[in-house]
């Protein structure tokens, strides 16, 4: 799914160091202060370092870097919208406010996703929920997670199957009114659905389940992963202390 | 002789909104024997099957799986010792590896580092399915989920495998490969199954059950040539199909 495959130092340092890594840096990047372009600049090289490190092309995180476009459009509304002071820009009455707003939700939003992507590419699923049960993340959760990824083809194939056999009967939707058979037969899937947890509920009984996952080829990170790790999001953290101290 | 790998003495049970699935059911299977359990559609094969390891619980009768009395108390032992594959393997298969799927059983019974490494790697061998270890499930053909399943549950060491329907939707060549697999594994088998081929070719007994009731238990080749037995139960040999010419090829 989101996961390319490779063999850099960044996709063998342990999930739970990248998940941490992650959280940190965005953390850093959500409090830089608006003026410090610099300190903006700096944290995208710092994320282009990494995307390098681990070999992931530059057309493949662009695409990826695509879901954040809602949120862009969203962005570019606010000079248009803000009150209070205004300025003018090529002949166009914009809000200072907005333009800062703008300019901030853009830079922050680039740079956390940026960051999420690659941990995303480099990290396999399964790693991903040993790492959240390494840092602690409550085994239900996690387990709910692994089902879910576990199973979503197969309820996505038996939902396409069914249009498919819509379809193949004259059903042929194009507007919104009439999505009624589509609709009824999700509500049946969901029954379904349920009664495969059952079933999946009986076979892990059936193989000894008592209430608690096993966790499988798990190990601590070491310090020294530890540290190389958490170099990016530390440096980002410094950045931000810099330019809250420089401004501030 | 020895003590049976399965015995099943005067078993009933009622499902809750009154149906008797199950009526004075006798079964037992000797270790190392493959037994077949044929029977038509609703004849109460799969609830017999989740007694087997105590998911459903007799109203009267017993099941003793190589001795042990099915009970509140010895129940987590007994799943050790029945390894259950169920029909469709999507229902087995739901962690996000094979390795982790055969790895679950046995960490349930508390198994763990290299002797848990190497019992998946013994289950994984012994349906021929080593180097699919790191993948995920939903990745793989039907044929060989069906062959992973069984190594989900070869994995505990269980004194009885017990299937499911392992032939269905299967395609010829993946049905010939499940049959070479259960053939070498030196292990006792339960198996359900409408294939009547199957069950002559890997089952020397079988067992037919309808309506609840076991009517009858022979020889497979016995069984399957007995035309009014079988037309009275449901029972349909493919077309032209001779069991005795099989038998003795």
């Amino acid at each position: 799914m989101l996961y390319r495959h490779g063999t850099t130092p960044v996709h063998q340092l342990p999930a739970q160091v990248k998940v941490v890594a992650l959280l940190v840096f965005v953390l850093a990047v959500v409090v830089l202060p608006p003026e410090a372009f610099w300190a903006y600049f700096l944290a995208g090289c710092l994320l282009v370092g990494v995307m390098i490190l681990a070999e992931l092309p530059a057309g493949f995180v662009a695409r990826r870097l695509l879901v954040e476009v809602p949120i862009l459009i969203f962005a570019l509304m606010l000079p248009f919208f803000g009150r209070g002071e205004t300025t003018e820009v090529l002949g166009l009455t914009l809000s200072v406010e907005g333009l800062w707003g703008a300019w901030t939700i853009m830079a922050k939003a680039t740079l956390g996703l940026g960051a999420s992507i690659i941990v995303s590419a480099t990290t396999t699923v399964p790693d991903l929920l040993r790492g959240l049960d390494r840092i602690r993340v409550p085994r239900v959760i996690t387990a709910i997670a692994g089902f879910m990824v576990r199973y979503l083809d197969i309820v996505a194939g038996e939902f396409s199957r069914r249009r498919l056999a819509m379809v193949a009967r004259g059903y042929e939707p194009r507007w919104f009114w009439q999505s009624g058979p589509l609709a009824q037969s999700a509500g049946s899937l969901f029954i379904r659905s349920f009664e495969r947890g059952e079933r999946v509920h009986q076979a892990m009984v059936a193989r000894g389940f008592a209430g608690r996952m096993p966790v499988f080829g798990d190990r601590p990170a070491t310090t020294r992963e530890w540290w190389i790790g958490l170099a990016v999001p530390l440096v980002a953290v410094l950045l931000a202390l810099l330019s809250v101290t420089v401004l501030g | 002789m020895s003590e049976p790998s399965l015995e099943i003495i005067d078993l009933s049970f009622a499902y809750p909104d009154g149906r008797q699935a199950l009526r004075n059911v006798d079964l037992h299977v000797h270790h190392g024997e493959r037994v077949a359990l044929l029977g038509p559609n609703g004849a109460g094969k799969t609830t017999l099957l989740l007694h087997l390891n105590g998911i459903l619980r007799p109203a009267s009768g017993e099941v003793r799986v190589a001795g042990l009395v099915v009970s509140d108390d010895s129940v987590l032992e007994i799943r050790r010792r029945v390894g259950l594959v169920f029909q469709d393997p999507d229902d087995q298969l739901f962690m996000p590896t094979v390795g982790q799927d055969v790895a679950f059983g046995p960490a349930n019974f508390g198994l763990d580092g290299e002797e848990l490494e190497a019992r998946v790697a013994e289950a994984l061998g012994a349906v021929s399915m080593l180097g699919a270890r790191e993948r995920a499930p939903h990745h793989l053909s039907y044929g060989e989920r069906r062959r992973v399943a069984i190594a989900t549950v070869l994995a505990v060491r269980p004194e009885i495998l017990v299937l499911d329907e392992p032939t269905s939707n299967l395609d010829p060549a993946s049905r010939r490969e499940l049959i070479d697999v259960l053939r070498r594994l030196p292990i006792t088998q339960l198996v359900v199954t409408h294939d009547l081929p199957f069950a002559l070719e890997l089952c020397p007994r079988a067992v037919v059950l309808d309506e609840g009731l076991v009517v009858a238990g022979d020889t497979t080749v016995e069984i399957l040539t007995d035309e009014l037995l079988m037309k009275a139960h449901r029972l349909e040999l493919p077309y032209r199909f001779d069991p005795r010419e099989q038998a003795s090829s």
